[in-house]
């Protein structure tokens, strides 16, 4: 790893040579009030003074609906067109958080477990991502919890350590953000010997998740479940804004003689997912099904992939209309 | 070569269909493609995703044995969206596959056992890919006895593959129907399935049960098993939760920790035991 | 408070009831609670920032069982009450409900005709923000309006927070859940998020209580609510109900009368 300075002009000449490369770039904007990732030009769009994008950055990779191949029926044959790899752009995700970051690790723990997922592996691929360490949090965050933190590279590409007069500390991580670096690399300073952890936000390390995982191992039948879950109304909000969760369905969107297959996303907390078409649901109730999603997340992942399927960013609890917040919930289990 | 998309089928031409029962049929598969059919083997117990190009992709165990070759064969109930439009194809159109997924029956560790059979309704076209698998290696094993049920004599698939296991010395056939399910010339058993292999009583002795049908009759088969003897490793089961990807990504088929798309679907009644009833 | 603590508590000690659903503080603001025990009702609070729409409980079979529940009522929670009980959800002898008057005092209903009486003197009333957009809308042209919520709606990632929040979305299976035929399409995407919202709005026209508890469960912040708000607006005097009162002449989207003025349906 090597590590540079870039000043707050340097900042804006290497983005503006990103933008010029052809490589389409993603960042949080604010809009409607809220901040979310979005194609930008100028680093003037960019985002300041939030904590967190509503939504994960996990579109990039595992986009809401995307085409797995298309068809064409005739006369009873059908010819397919495969997905095409070449046609997925090369991106830069800028100003990612180091929890979106660490969120690649259990995507590609799901996408890759044996079977090699073609189109996730594409667009992970053809993304570089350049993140921003953490200067401010709230308590929704717990990175600290389950092996993250404000600084965590673990993912990055390229990360960046704002410091107050505008520059930035730039840690080089991978090839990929070498070659991102080569953009411009006029751009870039000598590093100034700087430690980074002055400017990192101070997250609370608020559970051990060792203890957390021990303990589910024989949580299937607690009452916890029950307790917890009574007020969660089944939504997928939780599901949908997490950086890992990774449920899909497959859909088929035909018109007449010509459609395509696509994989959409789904939640575990939906009434209906397990559904058999018997009618027999294994996971009927609200309880199985948050059951499920932490079991999953913090002891299933773990056993079978080797991480763990959190990233302490916080969104499900932001999220949640209810006020599902699971650093709370993850809190009274540890203590059980 | 680059990495193949494992959500694209392969293309095959439903070469033969039979009506087995009231919306239920089989096809008989053939690979559109000379080196996919040559590159392609399977083992007994494993699935696959069927399609109706057009309206998606249902899970089915394959029916047909791994002895047979050039073709699989798989048999479904019209139920859903997918099955619907299944049943519409005729011999000769194009349908989606993917697979072999899953594990298998583990059928080599069974020489020299006994074998039973225990399947109600719809649930026989899971197990007869391993039955086939057996009878056409009959010399491996011992006795072999297949309990099969349905709700009625209508109902039983497979009929001219029943008479021909009746008719055949080496296998114990015992057929039922839930009573009422029967017709004037019925000569096979009237009860349910439990009942019937209580009544048959298998012998545990160097003996393998293998136990397929819906979840209301594995839970009352299991403790008449265990009643005549068999120990949990000595069960053997398939289970069939919802499933969109077969290959452990899509988050639906989970048992607690086990995947049923790549832990299963074959499991053991011991296996079974390590995980929640309630899942599946 | 005080008040509803304690009689909360002696509803769960004596049995009166078996659950108290209530509003308890929550991590940033208040959120549902269920009182099974005297203890927990010391937890209840009850004020103008308990904004969830606890009657989306009240038909949860999974949450209500067999014994008599308790619920903390507020304005919206009340109609929602009676809308259900007009539609029959509810099982009257099995709910007790209370509400805190605007005196602060704890007021119990006989029954649900009770409520009726009650609601009778509050006005649906839309926040300024809202009245402001929609006067907004109602200033453009319907090009402009289409563009407006294709562009909002091209947000939603159908996550069905709207839908759960929703006291009067009680169907088991849901009509975008419906496959034979595919009425509107699962995935996320402009068209097909549209499809979506229309259906709500319309599942909703005429029995829709103006709660805003869907917009409020919007994670992306889309203004969904206001559909439905117009929607209750523009069919009150055609079907003759008044907004926020419970509509007795069957909800707009399945009511068909032999003297309906219209005639495209003769």
């Amino acid at each position: 790893m090597e590590i540079k300075y870039i000043s707050k002009e340097g900042l804006n000449e290497w983005f503006s040579q990103i933008v010029k490369s052809g490589k389409r770039v993603y960042a949080p904007v604010r809009e409607r009030g809220q901040v979310e990732f979005k194609r930008v030009q100028a680093l003037s769009e960019v985002a300041e003074d939030y904590i967190q994008t509503t939504q994960s950055i996990k579109s990039s990779v595992f986009p809401r609906a995307e085409v797995l191949f298309s068809f064409e029926k005739e006369n009873g044959k059908v010819a397919v067109e495969d997905f095409n790899p070449d046609a997925v752009k090369e991106t830069v995700l800028w100003k990612v958080h180091p929890c979106d970051a660490a969120g690649f690790k259990p995507l590609t723990a799901i996408f890759n477990w044996d079977y090699k997922d073609k189109l996730y592996n594409t667009h992970l691929e053809k993304t570089t991502l350049v993140t921003f360490s953490c200067a401010k949090a709230d308590n929704s965050c717990f990175c600290t919890s389950v092996n993250g933190g404000p600084g965590n590279t673990a993912g990055s590409d390229v990360q960046l350590t704002m410091m107050p007069e505008g520059g930035a500390i730039v840690e080089i991580l991978t090839p990929k953000g070498e070659a991102l670096i080569q953009l411009a690399v006029s751009a870039f300073e000598k590093d100034k010997g700087e430690d980074k952890s002055k400017y990192l936000v101070d997250v609370p390390k608020v559970f051990d998740v060792e203890e957390i995982k021990a303990r589910l191992a024989t949580a299937f039948d607690s009452p916890v479940w029950k307790e917890q879950s009574e007020r969660c109304l089944g939504c997928g909000a939780c599901a949908f804004v997490c950086p890992t969760c990774a449920c899909f369905d497959i859909q088929e969107d035909a018109h007449g003689s010509k459609g395509k297959r696509i994989r959409c996303w789904d939640a575990c907390g939906f009434s209906l997912f397990t559904l058999h078409t018997s009618g027999h649901n294994p996971r009927a109730v609200q309880s199985q099904r948050w059951r499920q999603r932490i079991l999953h997340k913090f002891s299933y992942m773990p056993d079978r992939l080797s991480v763990l399927g959190c990233t302490g960013c916080g969104r499900c609890s932001r999220a949640c209309p209810v006020d599902m917040n699971i650093l709370e919930h993850l809190i009274s289990i540890a203590k059980k | 070569m680059s990495e193949q998309n494992i959500y694209l089928p392969y293309l095959m031409t439903i070469d033969k269909i039979i009506n087995e029962a009231p919306g239920v049929r089989t096809f008989r598969l053939k690979f559109q493609n000379e080196e996919e059919a040559d590159a392609f083997n399977f083992k007994a117990g494993q699935f696959g995703e069927y399609s109706a190009f057009g309206e998606g992709e249902s899970t089915f165990c394959i029916a047909s044995s791994p002895t047979r070759k050039g073709y699989i064969e798989c048999t479904f109930r019209e139920t859903g969206r997918v099955t619907t439009g299944l049943s519409k194809l005729e011999e000769g159109s194009t349908m989606g596959f993917r697979g072999p997924f899953g594990n298998t029956f583990p059928i080599d560790e069974w020489k020299g056992k006994n074998l039973v059979f225990i399947a109600g309704g719809i649930a026989l076209p899971p197990m007869r890919c391993v039955i086939w698998n057996s009878l056409d290696l009959r010399e491996n094993f011992k006795d072999i006895t297949i309990v099969y049920g349905a709700k009625s004599v209508n109902d039983l698939v497979y009929k001219h593959e029943l008479n021909e296991w009746e008719e055949r010395p080496d296998v114990n056939l015992v057929t039922t129907v839930d009573p009422g399910g029967e017709t004037p010339d019925w000569k096979g058993e009237i009860g349910f399935v439990p009942a019937i292999v209580e009544k048959v009583a298998p012998s545990p002795e160097n003996t393998i049960v293998i136990v397929c049908g819906p979840p209301i009759m594995i839970k009352f088969t299991f403790p008449v098993l265990a009643k005549l003897g068999f120990k949990d490793d000595q069960i053997y089961t398939t289970l069939e939760n919802r499933m969109k990807c077969g290959v452990g990504k899509c988050g639906r088929c989970n048992v607690g920790k086990l995947y049923v798309c790549k832990d299963g679907p074959v499991f053991s009644k011991k296996q079974l035991n390590s995980i929640p009833a309630e899942e599946y | 408070m005080d008040k509803l603590r304690e009689r909360a508590a002696a509803l769960l000690a004596d049995g009166t009831v078996a659950l108290v659903i209530g509003y308890e503080e929550g991590t940033n603001k208040p959120r549902p609670l269920f009182c099974h025990t005297a203890e927990d009702a010391g937890k209840l609070i009850y004020d103008s920032r308990c904004i969830n729409n606890l009657a989306v409980y009240l038909t949860k079979k999974e949450l209500m069982g067999t014994e008599k529940v308790a619920i903390t009522a507020t304005i919206p929670v009340l109609r929602s009450i009676l809308q259900l009980s007009v539609e029959n959800q509810l099982n009257e002898e099995k709910i007790l409900v209370i509400t805190v008057t605007e005196q602060g005092e704890l007021k119990e209903f006989a029954g649900f005709a009770e409520i009726e009486s009650y609601i009778a003197d509050f006005q649906l009333k839309l926040s300024g923000k809202e009245q402001e957009i929609i006067e907004k809308l109602e200033g453009m042209t319907r090009e402009e309006r289409f563009e407006f919520w294709m562009k909002e709606l091209s947000h939603c990632f159908k996550c069905y927070a709207c839908r759960a929040a929703c006291p009067l979305c009680y169907c088991t299976k849901c009509i975008v859940e419906e496959n034979r035929p595919q009425w509107i399409n699962p995935w996320a995407a402009p068209l097909a998020n549209i499809e979506w919202h229309i259906n709500r709005a319309m599942h909703m026209a005429g029995r829709c209580i103006g709660c805003g508890a869907c917009g409020d469960a919007c994670p992306l912040g889309i203004p969904i609510q206001l559909l439905t708000r117009k929607m209750m607006e523009d069919l009150g005097p055609e079907f003759g109900f008044v907004p926020g009162q419970p509509s007795k002449n069957g909800n707009a989207l399945s009511t068909w009368k032999a003297d309906d003025k219209e005639n495209f349906i003769r």
